[in-house]
């Protein structure tokens, strides 16, 4: 007993001041939200867009659902027309809104002041794994450790989707989890809200285009909030959900 | 030894080489190797150019350190080795379901991934049954209570004991194996290092020195030592969240906090290297693609100091704790015979007393140079795969912070020469589950013909399984997480 007052004395406090204080540091190599500066694009030059795995940049736009955070194109750059800088704040609430075109960026906007009454101080949420690596899921966990402790916004992730407010969906939707992703859905009681967290269900990730994946969930849900990365950083999951709470921004 | 090809790990030789016998020669052979202390790494089908579907068995010959490579001519059955040698049941299960080649007498011809393009639906299956009065079924997932992956579990109990589980998987499954087939190109390593996503390292491992041995291109000495930091990362972040999901699972919150933290450090420790928490974008075929300095080996080292000793503080807690350790000890237990006959491998193995460990018996990279002392326990229980984790943690720290201070120099990355045509490669690592096996074989224009992944989940699920027969049901969680299996890197 005195040992494992002693062991809770000595590993101290160590939840983070965020989002009252300052963010939690994120390591120097981090590759957060690129730019894009098209105007530097040499004409003819296939750089980019040809060392790009999954197809996200085209036509001077970079889509941030597909980006895998890879940093390739950056690296085949020549004119520095495409650099990831350390944002780590990249949730929006349209698809559309993910298409990154110069510097600008158009972040999450907060729910609807009806939803906002409803879910704002206590949002629970099933979650929901078709067909992904485990990375998501990974650093969605870990929002429920100490350091970050979820729980203090009211967020908490239950066991059954009758106590849900809304799903986090994490995959391309396998064709092998679609009737489960959609009976889950279906069990959640209305108003109900969908977060589509990695680029696996935004667009189908590193799978996008095979046959026994469905590209994303946007085909079958109505998506609230798309959290882009490969896997999103914890702290840009975060900052998406308190976002969409209307706790920040 | 087989009558195979020998291959040491990471090693290419010409297709023609791979002895390709009749089937009943074949049979013979495997299970001479078997019986003899070989594992079967591999056992797959593969569509020959001049039609019908070989096999090709990967068998690992711990004691000589060295793989066995050996084919099947092709035929519509053959006889199941299956009842003879059983840890290959699922692989048996795969090449049926994959190609329709019929394993005469497998006890359990059941599907294993349920591929969309076939008729069955996921999960839809006949189970195995226990049948009388006071039996009943409990049939759980595919979607969990947790923040976790899919899959489906089926308990037959008589009251609260566990007399069978059948474990039926495949939601995950999302065309990795045949995406990969015509490459190598920009998006495979990608999903190489997507195989499980918390085993980035050790699946890009593998696939980048299968490439490697194809392309006759070895990556220099420093990228082997970057790699094998980032490996031993890998594996202290997934035993340091185990031990605390352990802690968890028995009610034991000071142990579950404390190690649910300190797996975000080590995971920020490999972020320091590479940018990502996984791990990912560092390997690439040829060599890493971030180097350190001496600046940020001294301070990755330094945290890792600190680390060490905050896991310490938190771990040994549970040693200490009466009410851990009688949760711990004797549940889940699997015997050092049943682990052997169904070819388990990692910590799972260790624990029943299995002194196996790729780093040590078929070395790759740095291991081929530096050595890491193996851990293994004696119990076969929750406890033993428990401490074989936590020793593994301290030892892992110890190599990687031993290699963080003396890093050899020279270049990082070697140009990966187009892939010999109509080669085969066998390329293993030690992930923290434990063995990662990759087989690549080119065509005649040096593509990726065929692409076999092993995780080890694959071996290890059917541990799993057995380990919770005559136990509580209620005891499954904390069973399921001594072994802490892949679905996704099983799935595929």
């Amino acid at each position: 007993m005195l040992k494992v007052l002693w062991t809770r004395f000595k590993q101290g406090h160590r939840t983070m001041e965020y989002p009252a204080g300052p963010a939690p540091e994120l390591p120097a190599r981090f590759l957060g939200r690129p730019k894009l500066d098209a105007a530097r694009c040499k004409e003819g030059c296939p750089g980019c867009s040809s060392v790009c795995p999954t197809g996200a940049l085209s036509g001077g736009k970079l889509d941030l659902g597909q980006c895998l955070f890879c940093g390739a194109c950056a690296a085949a750059c020549p004119e520095k027309a495409v650099e990831f800088t350390r944002e780590y704040r990249m949730a929006a609430r349209r698809r559309e809104d993910l298409a990154v075109q110069g510097d600008g960026y158009r972040l999450a906007e907060a729910l609807e002041a009806k939803s906002r009454q409803l879910f704002g101080r206590s949002l629970k949420l099933r979650q929901v794994s078709a067909g992904g690596c485990n990375a998501c899921e990974a650093d969605v966990n870990v929002l429920g450790t100490i350091g970050w402790d979820l729980g203090r916004f009211g967020v908490q992730f239950v066991a059954s989707p009758r106590h849900a407010d809304g799903l986090l969906v994490t995959g391309p939707v396998s064709e092998n989890m679609r009737e489960a992703l959609l009976k889950t859905w279906e069990a959640v009681p209305s108003p109900k809200l969908v977060i589509a967290v990695g680029s696996c269900a935004i667009a189908g990730g590193p799978y996008r285009g095979h046959p026994e994946v469905h590209d994303g969930c946007g085909k079958f849900l109505p998506v609230d909030l798309f959290i882009p990365g490969c896997p999103p950083h914890p702290l840009t999951t975060l900052d998406g959900i308190l976002r969409l709470l209307g706790r920040i921004g | 030894m087989a009558q195979g090809l020998v291959l040491r790990n990471g090693q290419a030789a010409p297709l023609s080489r791979v002895p390709i016998l009749a089937a009943a020669e074949f049979r013979h052979a495997v299970l001479g190797a078997v019986g003899a202390g070989s594992r079967l790494s591999a056992f797959f089908g593969r569509r020959l150019a001049g039609g019908g579907v070989g096999l090709l068995a990967v068998l690992a010959d711990d004691a000589e350190g060295v793989l066995s490579v050996l084919g099947a001519q092709p035929a519509e059955s053959y006889h199941a080795l299956t009842p003879d040698c059983p840890q290959a049941h699922l692989f048996e299960r795969e090449i049926f379901e994959q190609y329709g080649v019929s394993p005469q007498g497998h006890p359990w011809l059941k599907p294993v991934r349920f591929p969309p393009r076939q008729a069955a639906t996921c999960g839809t299956m006949d189970f195995y049954r226990v049948e009388g009065e006071e039996v009943h079924e409990v049939a759980v997932g595919p979607v969990h209570a947790g923040v976790i992956e899919p899959g489906h579990f089926r308990f037959q109990c008589a009251g609260e004991v566990v007399k069978h589980l059948e474990i039926s998987l495949g939601y995950q499954h999302r065309g990795v194996e045949r995406a990969l087939l015509g490459g190598p190109d920009r998006r495979s390593v990608h999903l190489a290092e997507t195989l499980a996503g918390d085993t980035t390292v050790g699946h890009g491992w593998a696939f980048c020195q299968a490439m490697e041995a194809l392309g006759k291109a070895e990556a220099p000495p420093r990228a082997l030592a970057l790699r094998a930091v980032a490996l031993e990362l890998e594996r202290i972040a997934n035993h340091i969240g185990d031990l605390g999901a352990l802690a968890g699972d028995v009610g034991f919150l000071p142990t579950q906090s404390y190690c649910g933290r300190l797996r975000g450090d080590a995971l920020n420790i490999t972020a320091m290297l590479c940018g990502s928490r996984f791990g990912r974008n560092l390997l690439r075929p040829g060599g890493v693609a971030h180097d350190l300095d001496a600046k940020l080996a001294a301070e990755m080292s330094a945290r890792l100091g600190t680390f060490g000793q905050e896991a310490a503080s938190a771990v040994n807690l549970l040693w200490d704790s009466a009410s851990v350790t009688g949760r711990f000890e004797e549940t889940g237990l699997v015997s050092l015979e049943d682990c052997r006959k169904l070819g388990l491998v990692g910590p799972a193995a260790r624990a029943c007393g299995l002194s196996l460990d790729v780093r040590r018996d078929l070395p790759f990279g740095l291991y081929r140079y530096a050595m890491i002392p193996v851990s293994s326990w004696h119990t076969g229980d929750v406890f033993g795969r428990a401490q074989v984790r936590w020793l593994e943690v301290q030892r892992s720290l110890q190599f990687a912070r031993e290699l963080l201070g003396s890093l050899p120099n020279g270049p990082l990355r070697r140009e990966v020469p187009d892939l010999r045509a109509e080669h085969v490669a066998v390329s293993l690592t030690e992930g923290w589950r434990g063995e990662v096996c990759h087989v690549a074989v080119t065509d005649a224009a040096g593509r990726l013909g065929d692409y076999k992944v092993v995780d080890p989940s694959f071996h290890n699920w059917f541990g799993l399984a057995l380990a919770l027969r005559g136990q509580q049901i209620s005891d499954f969680p904390l069973c399921n997480k001594s072994f802490d299996l892949s679905y996704c890197g099983f799935d595929l």
